[in-house]
């Protein structure tokens, strides 16, 4: 047993109580599903947690229907207040059952323990209490006062932060005063059906939220639904274009955060030792399961060996396996599809030159697995270096100036996140200024807060979440909403006429 | 005696430069009473992908300028249009079939809406951006940056000159580049605002004027790969709908097409239309 062997430290999995099979949220209500139940397994034993109801679109259409229900008879008649002492009543249940949502959520996702207890759960309560204090201060969001509701908000969630992606979405919806259908996705709905009992012990009014469990034509049904105002996604960049096509000539408002390949900029003089923690942060968290992740690493030439020997040393420290030992650094991949993805097109960027390493460290027998992997000698024109590979993959390119640094990093389809390290106040604002993405983090990598807005730039997606900027996506300028509603009663009149009147009006999406 | 006339040829304005259709093509603008005014270039797809790399050369230099500077470029605009408010006057009145007067304000209402937006550049950035109360020891703030190159159908009805500048000049105010698809049976003051445009302090390439069918180039400026956002105002009897979902393919932004007596009105919205917000993040060292 050397120094980095520690005994097992199981986090207690005693305060889950989790039942055989889960119904859909509707109305209020748990009820079964029209289709045919799904397992939801743990990813890192292959073992099943639950069945899970499956939602066909008649379902769809039973949940968009209290939805609406919700948003008309009840949701939009109650004052902001009321309104926020709901979310913050949320937010306290959420801390309440911290930790029993964090073992949920790890069994579900896969994610190291450490990491669904000290960052997504805790971020989630945060969300809550964040939008709740809005709730009764929309005058303030950006749009002038009184501003109004859009209506029923369809929500789209991934599988890499199940419960947080919940709370990015549903808190700024209901603050603003929206009702909300919402699909987990199809591996990791556990937590948002413990949430659904959250919202019971809150009493929320029944429709508010509605939770329908279910595959990819679940989801089709629901953001493709004639009886919804706004679309919010996040999801790979195929899945958001088709939302956007399906969205074509509504007056559906529009949010999608989508793919990214961020840069992670490392210049000679940064702060060696908090940079390498970064790049390690920036794409082993989450196993690399995140659409921010600082998945291609730009180091300065003269450095180069320096940070990837570092970086060797760094990742051979790396614990991986059972995700819910508090030791444990790099848990489960989320499903066989994802490691399928991850090993194909490691082994691609093996074939197109690039050179491969791994720390040599013990995989378990069952579950989806992949060791934290280091590419060097990777040129810009590399699968790895251009696709997503939401994975615990890392490409390491190399610059000499830092123009070309730029360049390189803004040499992608994508645009949601960048980092950059450098001990230069000046130098990080004037490459700050030139990357061409929506967050960037200067000598830090991989923050999120509810106050900071997030979204990306080109196709990484349009509208952010967080911040007031994320609250004023789901609200409309005063007056707008009786002009939606007259619009809506002339469509309804011309039975879904093909192509919309030319007459209509929209000021802004 | 009467002195014989000098009629202006109306060309494209892409890049900074006037050429004519690289098709060759023209066609015939007339009075409403069907009186010909012109020969004006009947635009192809080529050249909306000429005048989009105009528009993607320009971008760095008028996004990166200060907004101080961008602010008094367009202003300036407004001054010139002013001094040649008797050349649009005239051929609104002959285009548009309107009187002296009617034209005379739409020019004053076009070049105040130049000085209103002008105005905005130093601006819409404090109003649209903010600092964050981040739960950590970072700096964090959010400011608003320009999409990109927007591509636009000008109207095709209601006033041709101040419809086109109510399209364009917010576009602008943040740091865009633009290329505009003018009013197709009307394009004549979209021209000369070209020259405006030529002779003020906008560099070549930040606007790209392009007179001819709007049913033909929009398809191929929404599904244009390097067009990262396309306002759909003057679109409306198009087909847009395919347009959005053209656009859909490299999720360039659309805004769709809007009608009557307050299209495009002056709006901060019409400015944030066309920007992204980029969210910074610092750390703060310890003490």
């Amino acid at each position: 047993m050397s120094f980095l062997d520690y005994a097992p430290a199981p986090e207690s999995q005693a305060l889950l109580h989790l039942r055989p099979e889960y119904g859909l949220f509707i109305d209020g209500e748990f009820v079964a599903g029209r289709g045919e139940p799904f397992q939801t397994i743990n990813p890192a034993t292959e073992k099943q947690l639950a069945m899970i109801a499956h939602a066909d679109a008649a379902d769809v259409d039973t949940a968009v229907a209290a939805a609406r229900r919700a948003f008309e008879r009840r949701w939009s008649t109650l004052s902001g207040s009321d309104r926020g002492k709901y979310l913050f009543r949320i937010a306290r249940l959420v801390q309440e059952r911290a930790r029993e949502l964090a073992v949920a959520e790890t069994l579900d996702n896969g994610k190291p323990i450490t990491e669904s207890r000290d960052v997504d759960i805790p971020l989630v309560a945060a969300w809550f209490f964040y939008y709740a204090g809005w709730a009764d201060k929309l005058d303030h969001a950006g749009l002038g006062v009184n501003p109004a509701a859009r209506g029923v908000a369809a929500q789209v969630i991934p599988w890499n932060f199940p419960l947080l992606m919940l709370a990015w979405k549903i808190a700024p919806a209901l603050a603003a005063g929206n009702t909300v259908v919402l699909k987990p996705a199809e591996t990791t709905s556990l937590t948002a059906l413990l949430f659904a009992e959250i919202l019971q012990q809150a009493e929320l009014p029944a429709g508010v939220v509605n939770i329908v469990t279910g595959g990819r034509e679940t989801g089709q049904a629901l953001v493709g639904h004639s009886g919804i105002n706004l679309v919010a996604f996040t999801g790979s960049t195929g899945a958001g274009r088709a939302i956007a096509r399906a969205v074509a000539g509504t007056d559906k408002k529009i949010i999608l955060e989508l793919g990214g390949k961020a840069a992670n900029i490392v210049f000679d003089d940064a702060p060696i030792d908090q940079a390498i923690e970064g790049i390690v942060n920036g794409i082993f968290f989450n196993q690399g399961h995140v659409c921010c992740a600082g998945s291609r690493l730009l180091v300065q030439e003269s450095i180069h060996d320096e940070v990837v020997d570092r970086l060797k040393q760094r990742l051979s420290t790396l614990r991986l396996g059972d995700p819910l030992d508090k030791n444990t650094d790099i848990g489960a991949i989320n499903s066989a599809d994802q490691l399928k993805r991850i090993t194909e097109l490691s082994a691609i960027g093996e074939d197109e030159g690039a050179e491969r390493w791994s720390p040599d460290c013990d995989l378990p027998e069952s579950g989806f697995w992949f060791r934290p992997t280091i590419f060097t000698n990777v040129s810009t024109s590399h699968r790895i270096a251009r696709d997503e590979v939401f994975g615990p993959v890392l490409s390491v390119l190399t610059f000499r100036t830092p123009e070309e640094a730029i360049a390189k990093a803004n040499n992608t389809p994508y645009g949601l996140s960048a980092g950059i390290w450098s001990d230069k106040g000046s130098r990080v604002l004037a490459v700050a200024d030139r990357l061409r993405a929506g967050v960037i983090w200067a000598n830090t990598f991989n923050r999120f807060d509810p106050a900071s807005p997030f979204g990306g730039y080109k196709e990484s997606g349009y509208g952010r979440e967080g911040g007031r900027h994320g609250l004023a996506a789901y609200l409309q300028p005063a007056g707008s909403a009786a002009v939606a509603a007259a619009r809506h009663a002339v469509a309804v009149d011309a039975d879904h006429a093909v192509k919309p009147s030319a007459a209509r009006k929209k000021a802004t999406k | 005696m009467t002195r014989l006339a000098v009629p202006k040829t109306y060309k494209l304005y892409i890049g900074g430069k006037f050429p004519r259709s690289e098709s060759g093509r023209v066609y015939a603008v007339a009075t409403p009473g069907g009186d010909f005014l012109a020969n004006a270039a009947q635009a192809s797809r080529k050249d909306a992908r000429d005048a989009v790399v105009a528009a993607r050369s320009a971008f760095a230099g008028w996004s990166r300028a200060t907004p101080y500077n961008r602010g008094q470029v367009l202003y300036r605009i407004a001054e010139l249009l002013e001094g040649r408010r008797a050349q649009f006057v005239e051929e609104i009145v002959q285009s548009e079939g309107v009187s002296a007067s009617a034209a005379g304000r739409q020019v004053d209402e076009a070049v105040d809406r130049w000085v209103w937006y002008a105005g905005w550049a130093d601006k819409y950035a404090q109003v649209a951006g903010n600092a964050n109360p981040v739960s950590g020891p970072y700096f964090n703030i959010s400011v608003p940056e320009p999409t990109g190159v927007v591509a636009i159908i000008a109207p095709q009805s209601g006033g041709s000159l101040l419809g086109l500048v109510s399209a364009v000049a917010p576009a602008l105010v943040s740091g865009n580049t633009v290329v505009v698809v003018a009013d197709e049976t009307r394009p004549l003051s979209a021209i000369t605002l070209g020259e405006v445009l030529a002779t003020s302090d906008v560099p070549g390439g930040v606007v790209n004027i392009l007179t001819g069918s709007p049913a033909e180039m929009a398809p191929w400026l929404a599904s244009h790969a390097d067009v990262n956002a396309i306002d759909l105002l003057g679109a409306g009897d198009l087909d847009w709908v395919h347009l959005e979902i053209d656009a859909a393919e490299t999720l360039t932004r659309v805004l769709q097409p809007e009608s009557g007596a307050d299209a495009a009105a002056p709006s901060l919205a019409r400015i944030l239309a066309f920007t992204e917000t980029k969210t910074v993040w610092h750390t703060k060292g310890l003490l």
